[in-house]
């Protein structure tokens, strides 16, 4: 055994596809044989064969750290043994699905977390993932699929990824393998074809998948510095703009449902811009015992959200919401707010001046973007 | 708003539908595997195609391989049948005639951008691969992103150097499919190294982060073609829509706005997002004649952002611009806010509150005019 130097984390690989069936798990396997035979030492920490001849075919000849059983509620599940593959301590881990959720009563609630503990002990992994996990693309993948993704992997984790490769196959490609039985057997292949595997879905999660891979390269190896310069942009480098300040961007956090969503896109179009990014909620006077209780748990869960996603949260206290928040974004040389799109007011008149309305009013040096939301096509 | 896009096809759209799909029956299909250096399998993966198509029945050729082949790839090729390169001229082209005279139902073409010698039919190996997709033999090829013509001088300017051979951008928005060939740029860092020698910034630091130049690009260029494909497929089944997998930025304009800054912001955006910019005017009577001059000057800074300028029409700007904005796939609107609020604005919806409230599915970014405006 040959243990990495503690203290230096272990290297991530993520293998990105965008349906099941691309070919990611085979992808993975094929990459521990290579770095097998080159003399690394690999270990299969987890690997779903799906039933999938070929793929269970590869598997054969890599070592294998066996699963551990979990008992819930009567029944036997399977999860990655993470307790066992750091006292083998391998190279390199191969796991598959890294948005899996494990089953209560493993030590963490996902497999991205059973790898983080891998990495900081100093294992190289590479894993598995599908573009529909990514968080800021949650509400997009809804648009597209019509289909709420609830494991999602938070787009700092990803950012961990010291590699990033992705496994690229035609929809048709994709199809005719459905229909040979390669992905699913029939009576599950035909649903998938009734629903999600439906070839412009899939050209849309294509073009995701092939989006993100390309930003993560750029963002990795390219740096703005490097792109043809087209005509009229500013020479800019990262979020730093011409006149020398920085973006920076403000998430309005309020207990509105479509805050979950305005948080996930104002994350990315942070990162794309490479921009600072935090989030703020107003409350009416002081501590969170003065809003009620209902509110206080939304707006607890939110924050919390955010915070998640390590976006940094300040809790701010003003009796005006609109003047408190722009203040705020004022002295923090905010360049951009980024609100909630606000219902439609039922009786115009009657209603107090519309939130959104008035910071954008307030806001006279300041842009304001207002998310819409994004709903499932039919 | 669903039903807003939604088009009925002319007459003559549809002639070219129907002119389009008999075409399309006859025509062989073209598969093309693009990466973005050498070394990153591309040959393996068409071969490898090839070999799984002959397994379920197919008859496949090879018609040109590249040298400088893997052990990997000698298995592939051993396992299929090849016709040779003719080599009467001043150096080895495809033998198109052999090929059609044996007419397989897949012909298997590395190396696409290859230029053919004096006195072939056809100049460019891309225009070879064009004949047999007429005479209907499906083909699958590969190519290096370096090759696009299009994209020329910016792999001139990554690389350092030019290359000469091209295939042009359309042929590959013409292909059936296109597959990406990816991997990290370590797989290819030592034939890059090769090929690159002598050229400045040599080395593998600088070799890797121009090879991650190169991938981005192809990446782009395939998700370019995806965009492409996927929204003709939704054309054709009339629904003018897109899924909004890219980015696009559309910028209104009006003598008034801060027009510049809006559309410096707009191209930084789409740039950042690897998307589209567009920029438009509602027309709306007569303009002062400074008005007028603000106005074009600011369309000819969207047109010097490669905008896709348009001018609109109609009597309402807020269902105009939304319209367009819709029918294009708009991901995030920029306008333009005066900070004047005038008594009407308090009592019937202000045009800036219309588009917060009525763009739907669109982000609405709204930037200040005037002095303090950043």
């Amino acid at each position: 055994m040959n243990p990495a130097p503690r203290g230096k984390p272990g290297r991530l690989k993520i293998i990105l596809g965008y349906a099941a069936g691309v070919g990611k798990t085979y992808k993975m396997l094929d990459e521990g044989h290579t770095l097998a035979a080159q003399g690394h030492d690999v270990v299969v920490g987890y690997f779903e064969p799906h039933g999938r001849k070929e793929t269970i075919a590869l598997a054969e000849g890599l070592e294998f750290v066996p699963r551990r059983a979990i008992e819930y509620r009567g029944r036997r599940f399977e999860e990655m043994d993470t307790p066992a593959i750091l006292q083998r301590h391998p190279e390199i881990c191969l796991v598959d699905e890294f948005p899996h959720t494990n089953v209560p009563g493993a030590e963490r609630s996902k497999r991205w977390e059973d790898v983080l503990v891998l990495l900081d002990a100093g294992v190289d992994v590479v894993t598995t993932m599908n573009i529909q996990h990514l968080e800021s693309l949650n509400d997009q993948m809804r648009e597209i699929t019509g289909v709420q993704v609830r494991e999602t992997i938070p787009d700092w984790v990803m950012k961990r990824a010291a590699e990033m490769v992705l496994v690229d196959l035609t929809p048709r490609a994709l199809l005719n393998r459905l229909d040979r039985g390669v992905v699913y057997a029939p009576d599950k292949a035909q649903r998938a074809k009734e629903n999600f595997f439906k070839e412009p879905t899939l050209a849309a999660l294509r073009e995701m998948a092939l989006r993100q891979t390309a930003h993560e390269v750029d963002s990795r190896h390219g740096g703005e510095n490097n792109r043809e310069p087209s005509v009229a942009s500013e020479p800019s480098q990262g979020g730093v703009m011409a006149d020398g300040a920085r973006e920076r961007i403000l998430i309005h956090i309020t207990e509105a449902p479509a805050t979950a969503a305005l948080i996930r896109r104002g994350h990315r179009v942070s990162d794309y811009l490479n921009a600072d990014c935090f989030a703020v909620c107003v409350l009416p006077g002081p501590g969170m015992g003065s809003v009620p209780a209902k509110t206080r748990g939304a707006l607890e869960q939110q924050l919390d959200f955010a915070r998640k996603l390590h976006i940094e949260t300040r809790i701010l206290e003003g009796e005006d919401e609109a003047r408190t928040l722009v203040d705020f974004a004022r002295r923090n040389g905010v360049t951009q707010i980024f609100l909630a799109k606000p219902p439609r007011p039922v009786l115009r008149f009657l209603s107090k001046r519309q939130l959104a309305m008035r910071i954008v009013r307030l806001a006279r040096d300041i842009q304001v973007t207002v998310v819409a939301e994004r709903r499932a096509r039919k | 708003m669903p039903n807003l896009g939604r088009q009925r096809p002319s007459p003559e759209q549809l002639l070219q539908q129907v002119e389009a799909e008999e075409r399309f029956q006859h025509r062989g299909k073209l598969k093309v595997f693009l990466g973005y250096a050498s070394g990153v399998g591309k040959s393996f993966r068409m071969l490898d195609e090839g070999r799984r198509r002959k397994a379920r029945g197919g008859d496949v050729v090879v018609a040109a391989v590249q040298h400088e082949a893997g052990d990997e790839v000698e298995q592939l090729l051993a396992q299929l049948e090849l016709i040779p390169l003719r080599t009467d001229l001043a150096s080895p082209s495809v033998d198109v005639e052999a090929v059609k005279r044996r007419k397989p139902s897949l012909c298997l073409i590395d190396g696409l951008a290859y230029r053919n010698p004096e006195g072939s039919k056809n100049a460019e190996r891309w225009q070879d691969v064009e004949e047999l997709l007429t005479a209907g033999i499906s083909v699958l090829t590969s190519i290096n992103v370096q090759y696009i013509r299009e994209l020329q001088p910016q792999v001139e300017a990554i690389r350092g150097k030019r290359v000469d051979d091209s295939v042009p951008e359309s042929f590959l928005h013409g292909a059936d499919e296109i597959e990406l060939v990816d991997a990290p740029p370590e797989y290819c860092i030592d034939r890059a190294q090769r090929a690159d020698s002598g050229s400045p910034g040599n080395d593998a630091l600088q070799i890797e982060q121009r090879l991650s130049q190169l991938r981005e690009i192809a990446l782009v260029l395939t998700a370019e073609v995806v965009d492409r494909q996927l929204e003709d497929y939704l054309r054709r089944q009339g629904i003018d829509q897109t899924y909004g997998a890219q980015e696009r930025v559309l910028v209104c304009v009006t003598p008034r706005s801060n027009a510049s800054l809006m559309i410096r912001r707009g191209r930084r955006q789409a740039d950042r997002f690897h998307g589209d910019l567009y920029v438009a005017y509602v027309e709306r009577g007569e303009l002062a004649s400074e008005d007028r001059r603000t106005l074009e000057n600011n369309l000819d800074a969207a047109r010097n952002a490669c905008a896709h300028v348009e001018i609109l029409h109609g009597e309402d700007p807020v269902t105009a611009i939304l319209r367009h904005a819709t029918q294009h796939g708009i991901t995030q609107l920029f306008v333009g806010h005066s900070l004047r609020d005038t008594w009407l604005d308090r009592i019937r919806p202000n045009p800036l509150e219309r588009f917060i409230l009525e763009a739907d599915g669109i982000d609405v970014r709204i930037f200040p005019h005037g002095e303090n405006a950043r």
